[in-house]
């Protein structure tokens, strides 16, 4: 009766199967190769301490947590998230760092209905025209670089020259920074996304003989950016920076060249509150004593919306209406603090001017100045029909 | 647009076509000599730059981290031409590009297995992270300067090998007419296997030179490729003097392109336009020289084969 057997295994591995659904599926598409790697790994690194921390689990139900490398590649990409939607047929999308990456994928999650939590990038198109109930930022790209402006308008910077990678939010991020930015800008100059050799622009920005350089450049491009620009006697130039070009990735790699050098973030790791406190040391047992950076924190965050989501929806995640109110009305304590969801999805929170230098044991870091600007709201709302 | 300015970039452009030339020679002397298309080569640049990447993180000693490199480059060289190349010098040219892409795609899992896909940070010699005061007004990054030195250097010293030393000869009979190089009883078979592994010491003296100011990490040997075989085609196939004049050619094309059209258009057209239209129309900017060096003369600038 061999037959019978193979019927007796197929309706076991059937029945394994059902048990295996039943569980809530979040899909993670990690950045851990690509223009985005060094981010994308400390992002993995706040997931994991987060996956650690629910046990497994999210609102008390089993859960499954998917995370696949896609290299920072919007085709790629587009293909897991295929994979993820139509095979393991996942409740919850979050991973991507590029903007790139999030608007490449935002339309097929938000026609299967699948909350897209991001864990990094806030276009300014899915704050505004294109804003979706399906999606959840952290900040909105601009919201880092309006604070940085007004942060040079204190420092009496009168003209300056703006660098950043020419993809969505590299634009995103320039026209935050002309938004409130009062002095002239001398040059703004777009480079290719993963550019290493700034060689050419460095010249350009010699030439510009700007009071100040604002630099949107993330990873490994801010890291050579400022190790050329060091190299390149450059160093006398004050640069400013949103805290994704100076974080702890950067700040590491490049060394002493960083001290001084002025970032805005919503969140950083001296930032008072007892949720942040608990991370921070949590992080710094599990990860040898390093800092987490502004990506792990948002990282770890974004698991935690989604716990608090299940839990208050009753653990139905197939009502996602339920879910969706949830999220909209997030009862976990964030580690940036308190912040509310504006009309579209994107936070109303603080935005904190850092600073870099050195801790008590002398390791080079990012300390909290201040606030700059105080429960902001991003310059796209107004579009958002919802 | 001051004289310091187009200085600057001018150096720039060197720097980028010597490292160029360091890759497209050895490229031009296995395909001109062998008549075998390696795409590979580009992978021997990528260990070239992870071992001395990690190298040079250990010791922290940049020549022996240079060094280093390319000993394990050349040993990887002429294991992969005992097992894989030396079979592919009679086949036709789209075996040879499906078996070295085929090389490529092993070459990355490889790297992958060994060092993660996390790209790696290779920094500049403590000694060379610094600025020198070219002129007044024109700090220049001291580490480029090496480049440019090393680069020159050994293209001189390229030169003398092939165009003064009997090995060189040999070189260039087999890059002209290689059977009647072999009807004179050249052993070609002893001269490819030379030229295969000063190809690949050369592609990795590239990459560890390039590692400091590139990012170290899979697939750059396929980026750093499709320039040097621009560099090739314009030169002439075969031609180490044509590889020369053609890389810095496009060094100083492709940076041109970078440093003045951008600002250039930013003149005429509305920001967002420009910033969009500007490094498109830079990066074709080598593929325009190459069309135009083509159109006028198909067989390259300095052809080997007369």
């Amino acid at each position: 009766m061999p037959q019978m057997k193979n019927l007796a295994a197929i309706l076991a591995l059937c029945a394994a199967a059902t048990v295996h659904a039943a569980d809530i599926k979040v899909g993670i598409a990690l950045d851990i190769s690509g223009p985005f790697s060094a981010l994308g790994a400390e992002a993995r690194d706040g997931f994991e301490l987060a996956i650690e921390k629910l046990g497994g689990k999210l609102g008390g139900q089993p859960a499954e947590f998917l995370r696949t490398d896609f290299g920072g590649s919007p085709e790629q990409a587009n293909q897991l998230v295929a994979r993820y939607l139509q095979r393991d047929k996942i409740d919850f999308f979050t991973g991507p760092i590029g903007s790139n990456a999030a608007l490449a994928v935002g339309p097929a999650l938000f026609a299967a209905r699948v909350p897209y939590l991001s864990s990094n990038p806030g276009p300014s198109a899915y704050a505004g025209d294109k804003c979706n109930p399906y999606f959840f930022a952290q900040y909105q790209n601009d919201t880092y670089d309006e604070a940085a402006g007004k942060v040079a308008n204190e420092k009496g910077y009168r003209n300056v020259v703006l660098i950043a990678p020419n993809y969505p939010a590299g634009k995103d991020h320039l026209n935050g920074f002309k938004r409130l930015y009062e002095g002239a800008v001398k040059d703004e100059i777009y480079t290719r996304l993963g550019q290493i050799d700034y060689a050419a622009e460095i010249a350009q920005i010699r030439a510009a003989k700007p009071d100040a350089v604002f630099f949107f450049l993330p990873g490994a491009m801010g890291i050579n950016f400022v190790k050329q620009f060091v190299g390149g006697g450059l160093k006398d130039v004050p640069l400013i920076a949103p805290g994704f070009s100076a974080d702890e990735d950067v700040i590491q790699a490049v060394g002493e060249p960083m001290v001084g050098v002025l970032n805005t973030a919503h969140w950083t790791h001296d930032l008072p509150g007892e949720a942040n406190a608990e991370f921070v040391a949590a992080f710094r047992k599990k990860y040898d004593g390093r800092y987490p950076s502004v990506y792990a924190a948002m990282a770890y965050d974004t698991l935690m919306a989604m716990d608090a989501a299940v839990r208050d929806a009753g653990g139905k995640v197939d009502d996602r209406e339920a879910v969706l109110k949830a999220l909209k009305k997030p009862s976990f304590k964030s580690v940036r603090g308190d912040f509310v969801y504006g009309a579209n999805n994107y936070p109303v929170q603080n935005y904190y001017l850092r600073e870099v230098g050195k801790d008590a044991e002398g390791r080079l870091t990012n300390k909290l100045v201040g606030i700059t600007l105080e429960k902001h709201q991003d310059a796209y709302v107004g579009a958002c029909r919802m | 647009m001051d004289a310091i300015f187009v200085f600057e970039q001018l150096l720039n452009g060197l720097g980028y076509g010597l490292m160029l030339f360091l890759i497209a020679a050895g490229l031009t002397l296995v395909f001109g000599i062998m008549d075998t298309m390696n795409l590979a080569h580009g992978s021997l640049y990528m260990a070239g730059a992870y071992v001395a990447a990690r190298v040079h993180e250990a010791s922290g000693m940049f020549v022996l981290a240079v060094a280093a490199a390319a000993l394990v480059t050349v040993a990887v060289a002429a294991l992969l031409e005992v097992l894989v190349i030396r079979r592919l010098y009679r086949r036709d040219h789209l075996v040879q590009v499906l078996a070295t892409f085929g090389i490529i795609l092993i070459a990355d899992d490889v790297v992958k297995a060994i060092w993660g896909v996390a790209p790696l940070m290779a920094s500049t010699p403590a000694v060379l992270a610094g600025p020198v005061q070219l002129a007044e007004g024109l700090p220049y990054p001291s580490y480029r300067l090496l480049l440019i030195g090393a680069g020159l250097l050994v293209a001189l010293g390229l030169y003398l090998l092939v165009n003064r030393t009997r090995i060189g000869m040999l070189v260039r009979a087999g890059a002209s007419n290689r059977q009647m190089a072999e009807f004179m009883g050249v052993r070609v078979g002893t001269v490819f296997a030379f030229v295969f592994a000063l190809g690949a010491a050369l592609a990795a003296l590239a990459g560890a030179l390039m590692a400091p100011i590139s990012s170290v990490q899979i697939g750059m040997g396929e980026a750093i490729l499709i320039p040097a075989l621009v560099v090739i085609v314009i030169g002439g196939i075969g031609s180490i003097r044509g590889a020369f004049v053609a890389a810095l050619l496009v060094g100083l094309v492709d940076t041109a392109g970078r440093a003045f059209l951008p600002p250039a258009l930013r003149a005429v057209l509305p920001p967002a336009v420009a910033a969009d239209l500007g490094p498109a129309l830079a990066g074709i900017a080598m593929y325009v020289l190459m069309a135009a060096v083509l159109t006028l003369k198909p067989a390259g600038l300095f052809p080997a084969r007369a």
